[in-house]
């Protein structure tokens, strides 16, 4: 865990994919064809994290680990840890429990995005981006656009998106977080996913064939 | 008004069953062989004939694209699905993946079918990981069924899809970044050309088509080309997916008809502007690249390609951003900079350095720390990256800024004004 006061942490002396992170490799490697198992090195770079944040509970990408994909896919490391950078959704250090990752472009800020990250900071205690809560349970990240505009404003937490989000949400969700509990993702209005708060306003006489 | 019985999108909010048995209640993997035995030929004929415009953002005819692919190749031929959405204010694909992904999963046979591929890639940006689970369900569902894979639907013909991540970079939406980053390397944009069709994905005749464009072709197959220029207007045909954010009542994600009038679309679907229309500012049309437009203009104009691009904005990919009075139109602005300059690949100068210097002057406007004079240079600054890149993403950043100049100047020389009023040297107010 990085010493959440001066940022310094440990890179691990070695990385060595488990058997759950061998299954999911092996199925990877096979959707591209022959010779192009390069393409695999984004996916391999979520195997690493995954498998980091199964071993540690913080889910990041060691040295040791890009090494490991680097051999694994016959690339010169450079090419992975190039990659590992270029792209945003790979920590390079380690991380709280819990990652949130706050919208804060145009049509969230328009539904008070501002509102999510003061809520978020006073509930952590943390005041700049990319930082870690004392406690080790957050870790606060501003991020672009995640592509769930009508449902703004969107708090990502790892991997979920809580929508329609506001400041007495945040406090709702993060300490349902805090107390180990996992509340439902999507909308915490409680609406149906992208349709208007109240119902949708089409779709409304249609008849499928049954579906059972 | 666009009626239920024309809608394509028919589990566009989650309501039904989104995987294979709900999905064939509604209509999906319905006789697939029989389109498919039309021919290749006579496929692309009909979507050519359906005026079917691609739902990316650039509006390129889809047909005439897929007809640019080899007739006979001696190499694989690729198709891949751009699901990278990430232009601020769209969220239209995502409901496709999560809640209709067989029309996804037959489109990309039939397209592929169509333009001789051996497979397709759909390239999920690595944010929709919930979205891109639901999608691979429908794949795995799909190979079981024999609807994909060897002897697709039993027609013969051979055909993988596979489903990729991406891990959170807007530069992959763009078409040869996304090839570059499916390829294993950063997702930095090639020059073009040579194009896609001839070299793409492993440098093989590859077509990106984005998600929306691909997932109607099943419909427009099965309904017939006349049925689909039915919808709409001339040049600017079929329903369309909208995605209306902002200051409403009531955002949403709805199928509409291209052409429905802006105002009618916001106060049908989205419970009208938040205080009601009159008190509307502005809005963005089409996503964060496109021009946004003043209320006067917003009063009576019709959402599709043609009718935007003649107010100098665009539908590019139809998410509506709406404004109220009580926005900050220069900071909503300055934050669309900020986006730019960080999504920036960084590649050509006039991008990597222009999108840094308008965040920054930007950023002053906002105060209104800046001299008037500065605002025709901030313009010009636009012009000079405005089609000296390699990608579009030096455009869509010089777009916003120039939408704002054009119909917002007085309200920028204000905010200077006020803030030098504020700020009288000392010497002076002595
Ligand atoms: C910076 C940039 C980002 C883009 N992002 C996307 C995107 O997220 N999704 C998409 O479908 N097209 C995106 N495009 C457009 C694609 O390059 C391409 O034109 C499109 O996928 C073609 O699909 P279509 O013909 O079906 O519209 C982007 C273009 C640029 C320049
Ligand atoms: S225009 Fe910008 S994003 Fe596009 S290739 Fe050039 S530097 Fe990269
Ligand atoms: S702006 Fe936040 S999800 Fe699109």
């Amino acid at each position: 865990m990085a010493n959440a006061h001066t940022g310094a942490f440990e890179q691990p002396s070695s990385f060595a994919f488990d058997s759950e992170s061998e299954a999911e490799i092996a199925m990877l490697i096979a959707r591209y064809p022959a010779g192009k198992q390069a393409s695999a090195v984004i996916p391999l770079l979520y195997v690493v994290q995954r498998q980091m944040k199964r071993q540690t509970d913080s889910a990041w990408v060691p040295v040791k680990g890009m090494d490991a994909i680097a051999e694994r896919l016959g690339m010169a490391p450079i090419r992975v840890y190039e990659v590992a950078t270029f792209y945003f959704m790979f920590n390079m250090k380690p991380i709280g429990k819990y990652h949130l990752q706050l919208c804060t472009t145009t049509p969230c800020w328009l539904r008070g995005s501002d509102d999510v990250v003061a809520a978020c900071r006073k509930e952590t205690g943390i005041q700049g981006w990319g930082e870690t809560s004392a406690d080790g349970m957050f870790t606060m990240t501003e991020v672009e656009c995640v592509g769930a505009c009508v449902n703004a404003p969107i708090l990502q937490v790892d991997d979920d998106f809580y929508e329609d989000m506001d400041a007495e949400k945040v406090a709702q969700l993060l300490g349902a977080l805090r107390r180990g509990e996992r509340p439902p993702k999507g909308s915490m209005s409680g609406r149906q996913n992208s349709a208007a708060e109240g119902g949708p306003t089409t779709l409304t006489t249609l008849q499928f064939a049954p579906e059972a | 008004m666009l009626q239920d019985k024309d809608r394509i999108f028919t589990n566009l909010y989650g309501i039904h069953d989104p995987l294979l048995k709900g999905a064939r209640a509604r209509g999906d993997w319905d006789n697939t062989k029989s389109i498919l035995e039309r021919g290749r030929d006579a496929i692309i004929q009909e979507m050519k004939d359906s005026g079917l415009r691609g739902r990316g953002g650039a509006g390129f005819p889809t047909g005439l694209k897929w007809s640019f692919m080899p007739k006979q190749s001696d190499r694989p031929c690729y198709l891949v699905v751009n699901a990278d959405e990430s232009e601020p204010g769209t969220c239209k694909d995502r409901d496709i993946l999560r809640h209709d992904p067989h029309k996804l999963v037959e489109g990309c046979l039939i397209a592929g079918f169509a333009m001789g591929a051996c497979a397709a890639y759909i390239y999920v940006r690595g944010e929709f990981f919930n979205e891109g689970r639901m999608l691979q369900a429908a794949v795995d569902e799909a190979y079981a069924a024999g609807l994909i894979g060897k002897n697709a639907c039993g027609s013969g013909y051979d055909f993988n899809v596979f489903v990729h991540r991406g891990a959170g970079a807007y530069i992959c939406g763009e078409e040869t970044a996304l090839i570059e980053s499916l390829e294993g390397k950063k997702g930095m944009p090639r020059m073009k050309p040579p194009f896609p069709a001839g070299v793409g994905l492993y440098g093989c005749p590859s077509t990106v088509n984005n998600v929306e464009s691909i997932a109607v072709a099943p419909t427009i197959l099965r309904r017939g080309a006349a049925w689909f220029t039915s919808i709409g207007r001339p040049n600017n045909a079929g329903p369309k997916l909208f995605c209306i954010s902002g200051h409403v009542n009531k955002p949403c994600n709805v199928e509409e008809e291209l052409g429905i009038p802006m105002r009618e679309l916001i106060e049908k679907h989205a419970g009208g502007v938040r205080g009601g229309w009159d008190n509307l500012l502005a809005v963005i049309p089409g996503g964060a690249s496109v021009p946004m437009i003043p209320k006067s203009i917003c009063d009576d104009i019709p959402m599709d390609f043609d009718s935007l691009r003649g107010v100098r904005s665009g539908l590019g990919t139809a998410a509506v951003i709406v404004m109220d009075k009580s926005t900050d139109l220069i900071k909503a602005i300055a934050r669309l900079s900020k986006f730019y300059m960080h999504e920036s690949c960084g590649q050509c100068t006039p991008c990597r350095e222009g999108t840094g210097w308008m965040w920054r002057t930007m950023t002053r406007m906002v105060e209104g720390r800046a001299e008037a004079a500065e605002i025709d240079t901030l313009e010009q600054v636009t012009k000079q990256i405005e089609g000296h890149t390699i990608c579009a993403l030096g455009d869509a950043a010089a777009w916003p800024i120039q939408g704002l100049i054009r119909h917002f100047r007085p309200m920028m020389e204000e905010r200077i004004a006020a803030y030098k009023s504020r700020n009288v040297p000392r010497m002076a107010a002595e």
